[in-house]
């Protein structure tokens, strides 16, 4: 009997799950928002607009280290070339971003600022539309889709893995790296995109909208939470679960990795590309920096540090990782290298699953969901 | 006027005294100083055939030496005596020996542009004559950059005389650029088609005007200066493509110096170093370590810190290789992407060591005197010393790897981890310790591949962060475990986004690289040399 889709939505995350996720949108998206918006800036109880702010961005990370494990932690498909996704995303968002600023820029010109030093007449071909914000929702899903398919695609039919797969993620976010700080490409070379103003014509620096984007960070990190779920629970899910541990039997038995791998690697690159889109209005600025190698590498370690196959360790992960480099950064700023370079040899040497991992050995529990 | 005329008078009196040890005739020098002229001509002629007179010797040069100080304004009367000034030195041109206490008081010696002209030609003359091949040498270059009417009758005697066919060749050059102003049309052709023989970019600035009809009247030497552009066009061309090459090749030598450590490791133990580049910078470090040590302790020895830094480098680099596999690398085989992560980890931690202890900022590393300077081929080519030596020097470091692969006992255990870890460990090859020593080898000579960026490029915490890519492209390229693919991948990696960088830009000749390899993977996985043998998949 083929049970109704919803029902098997629905059963796929525990009870104990559902109860996790029900405190965190209690906490997320009413708690905190009324904190911030309705009490008094001296009072006990005032949730700083910088707790907001911080809190949005990890939870941002959070949804990318989760893509990421998909990836991972339940394919084993090693990407060091996540940021290009997210930033790709950002990017996307950021030509909205910067056509919503209108007049208000240095040079009160119809084109960003950017473009008016640059000499520019008019907008390239590929900033048309971006005007709009559905258009540039449609390009933030659509531009990083088409990149990782068309990488993905390659790359899996030729059966390219392991370290060679990565190797080559890491040389594709370093090709666009490079292609971005040019000036000519236009998304405003080493600057990248800044001094956002509004958002449909609200203001982004007002309470309300910090706090909405915050609350959508929060329902798009649940969202990601119930589909990975959901996901690694299905039929999919065990073969992606099977390709990770023995491809070649996989393929024996008659399955085609290969749509497989296409599958979750272009559903884990949109994740990364929405979280961008939501990253960039509340740090308020997106550059090339963030194609970087360094950025991902640094998003397989939140996922390695909470524990890999497994959906919430990821969370944590990126929770504990960015709070420990908000403190370091300001406390500590030469030690953070340290730190992290630390982190990433002694969680691969003795925590292979993570704190999640960790905690279910300490509970004597070698198995479970 | 009158002051200096009873200096003059002062002087004559004072030198009558003077013994006759004086290498130039000073009265001769103290025409040179004279009111007229004529006077002043006369004496630069007469000095000028003194030392000419005098084949190789001591006179020439010290002609010379006073001439030249006249044409550079630094001949001055002082105490009634003809003196050089160098600087703060102050020299009896007379005599040749400085005068010490200097004279408070002295007055320059004016010449005029006809003086000049003379003076100048004189000067050629001395020096195109001169017996040292460098003096000719140079004085033709600079003839040739700006050549005189007046000169010709000096050209044709000097080529009539000159031995050393460089030297013929830049005269001949020199004397067609007068001929190009000839009335003759003959003449004129003969120049042109004389001028198709050089590569000198100023020679089109000339040749250029004849196309137009205005200026060169005669169709014949037109169409010669068009064809004598096209044959300049052709070999500047060629000068620019061997340029090219060249640096091609010595970023292809680098690259080689940074992919054979890796190739070496990701054969023997299927991890890749992530930490690799950062093994390059522990070389740079190590020269500029040497450097610093050689500049307190060894000043007098300065120039061949590069080679006590050779083997510093090698086993600094080693040593921490060493230590990466024992403490980490070792623990996580057969699990290479968290060998990854890990030495990633282990280059962060490198990089902000370095940091520590160097500082944030670039250190100096200085060429030694030997390293510095090039090799001229064309006017416009040039070929750095250090790179020359650099390509040697990578060449040297591939052969003895060669060797060590191929003639030694290590060499034949490492290939046979590489092709099979656990047949090898069946025959009793002791795997463990050749992993160790296998990385050890590897993170040296990227150690060596430091030392040889350090004399071409920035020493700093970040410096290592580029290579890994590029190496892991070379590695890719050539095929796991290849030497002989991995010379042909870096070498052609290096030539190739030379030439596209010169014809696109940096940026997108790295990415069409990039692009290029990722395409390449798809047709060949196993790269340009496959191992030959059976495989099977893990």
């Amino acid at each position: 009997m083929r049970i109704p889709f919803i029902v098997r939505f629905l059963k796929a995350t525990p009870r104990k799950g559902w109860i996790a996720l029900g405190v965190f949108a209690i906490v997320a998206l009413v708690l905190l928002p009324a904190l911030h918006l309705f009490t008094a800036k001296d009072s006990a109880l005032h949730v700083s607009d910088y707790v907001i702010t911080v809190g949005g961005k990890i939870m941002c990370y959070a949804i990318v280290a989760v893509a990421m494990d998909l990836i991972w932690g339940y394919t084993g498909i090693l990407s060091l070339g996540h940021g290009v996704f997210f930033a790709l995303g950002g990017y996307a968002f950021g030509m909205y971003l910067m056509r919503a600023i209108g007049h208000d820029g240095v040079y009160q010109s119809d084109l960003p600022d950017f473009m008016v030093f640059l000499d520019w007449k008019a907008y390239p071909w590929y900033w048309s539309g971006t005007g709009h914000l559905l258009w540039a929702l449609l390009l933030v899903l659509v531009i990083p889709a088409l990149l990782a398919f068309i990488f993905g695609f390659f790359a899996f039919r030729s059966r390219i893995k392991g370290v060679y797969f990565s190797i080559i993620t890491q040389a594709m976010t370093y090709a666009f790296m490079l292609l971005f700080f040019r000036n000519e490409t236009g998304f405003g070379g080493n600057n990248g995109f800044t001094d956002f103003k509004r958002i449909l014509g609200y203001g982004i620096t007002t309470p309300g909208m910090r706090v909405a984007l915050f609350a959508l960070s929060a329902a798009l990190l649940m969202f990601t939470l119930l589909l990975g779920r959901y996901l690694v629970t299905s039929k999919l899910g065990r073969v992606l679960a099977a390709i990770r541990d023995a491809e070649s039997r996989v393929m024996f038995l008659g399955y085609n990795p290969l749509w497989y791998k296409l599958f979750v690697w272009t559903l884990s690159a949109m994740l990364c590309a929405l979280a961008g889109a939501l990253y960039v209005p509340q740090v308020g600025i997106i550059n090339p920096g963030e194609m970087s190698p360094a950025n991902s590498i640094e998003i397989a370690i939140w996922a390695a540090v909470g524990g890999r196959g497994t959906l919430i360790g990821p969370v944590l992960g990126a929770f504990l990782v960015n709070l420990a480099k908000s403190w370091f950064t300001v406390a500590f700023p030469e030690y953070w290298l340290f730190f992290l370079g630390l982190l990433f040899i002694l969680v691969t040497l003795f925590l292979p699953q993570g704190m999640v991992g960790l905690w279910r050995k300490l509970r004597g529990r070698e198995h479970g969901a | 006027m009158r002051r200096r005329l009873l200096k003059f008078l002062l002087c004559i009196f004072l030198s009558s005294g003077v013994p006759a040890w004086a290498a130039l005739d000073a009265k001769l020098l103290q025409q040179l100083a004279a009111d007229a002229s004529d006077e002043k001509i006369a004496a630069i002629n007469k000095l000028a055939q003194t030392g000419d007179a005098d084949g190789q010797g001591q006179t020439r040069r010290e002609v010379l030496r006073v001439l030249k100080a006249l044409s550079e304004d630094a001949l001055y009367v002082a105490d009634g005596k003809i003196v050089l000034v160098d600087g703060k030195r102050v020299i009896d041109a007379a005599s040749g020996e400085e005068i010490n206490p200097a004279p408070t008081e002295r007055d320059s010696i004016d010449i005029n542009n006809r003086v000049r002209r003379e003076l100048a030609s004189a000067l050629a003359s001395l020096r195109l004559f001169s017996p040292e091949r460098e003096t000719r040498f140079a004085a033709a270059q600079e003839l040739l950059d700006h050549v005189d009417a007046e000169m010709a009758p000096l050209l044709v005697r000097a080529l009539a005389t000159e031995a050393d066919p460089q030297i013929k060749q830049l005269l001949t050059l020199a004397d067609a650029q007068l001929g190009l102003k000839n009335s003759d049309p003959t003449a004129r052709l003969a120049a042109v088609k004389t001028l198709a023989g050089s590569s000198n970019p100023s020679v089109k600035r000339l040749l250029v005007p004849l196309l137009d009809k205005n200026v060169e009247s005669d169709e014949r030497v037109r169409l010669e200066a068009q064809s004598s552009l096209k044959a300049i066009d052709a070999r500047l061309a060629f000068a620019d493509k061997l340029s090219r090459i060249f640096s091609g090749l010595s970023l292809g030598s680098i690259l080689l110096l940074a992919a054979l450590g890796l190739a070496i490791t990701y054969g023997v133990m299927g991890v890749i170093n992530m930490a690799h580049g950062e093994l390059l910078m522990v070389g740079a470090y190590s020269t500029f370590v040497t450097q610093t040590l050689f500049r307190t302790y060894f000043p007098g020895a300065l120039d061949w810190y590069v080679a006590a830094a050779i083997p510093l480098a090698f086993f600094a680099a080693a040593l921490v290789g060493i230590l990466m596999e024992r403490t980490v690398i070792r623990w996580l085989y057969g699990r290479p992407l968290e060998t990854l992560l890990a030495t990633w980890g282990l280059s962060l931690v490198l990089i902000q060591a370095a940091r520590s202890i160097f500082g944030a900022q670039n250190v100096e590393v200085a060429n030694p005197a030997w390293m510095s300077g090039g090799i001229e081929l064309f006017a416009n080519v040039t070929l750095p010393l250090n790179r020359i030596v650099i390509i040697g020097f990578s060449l040297c470091v591939l052969f003895l790897v060669w060797i060590l692969m191929n003639r030694t006992r290590l060499g034949m255990f490492v290939r046979a981890v590489t092709q099979n870890r656990s047949m090898a460990g069946c025959v009793g090859v002791p795997t463990g310790r050749i992993d160790t020593l296998a990385f050890g080898l590897g993170a040296g000579i990227a150690g060596l591949g430091g030392v040889a960026l350090s004399q071409i490029a920035n020493v700093g915490p970040d410096m290592g962060q580029g290579y890994i890519v590029d190496s892991f492209m070379v590695v890719v390229l050539g095929g796991v475990g290849q030497l002989a693919g991995a010379v042909w991948a870096a070498l052609g990696l290096g030539v190739a986004s030379k030439f596209l960088e010169g014809w696109l830009g940096a940026v997108i000749a790295k990415i069409l690289v990039l692009v290029f390899i990722i395409i390449f993977i798809q047709k060949r996985p196993q790269g340009l040399f496959a191992l030959k043998g059976r495989f099977a998949e893990s």
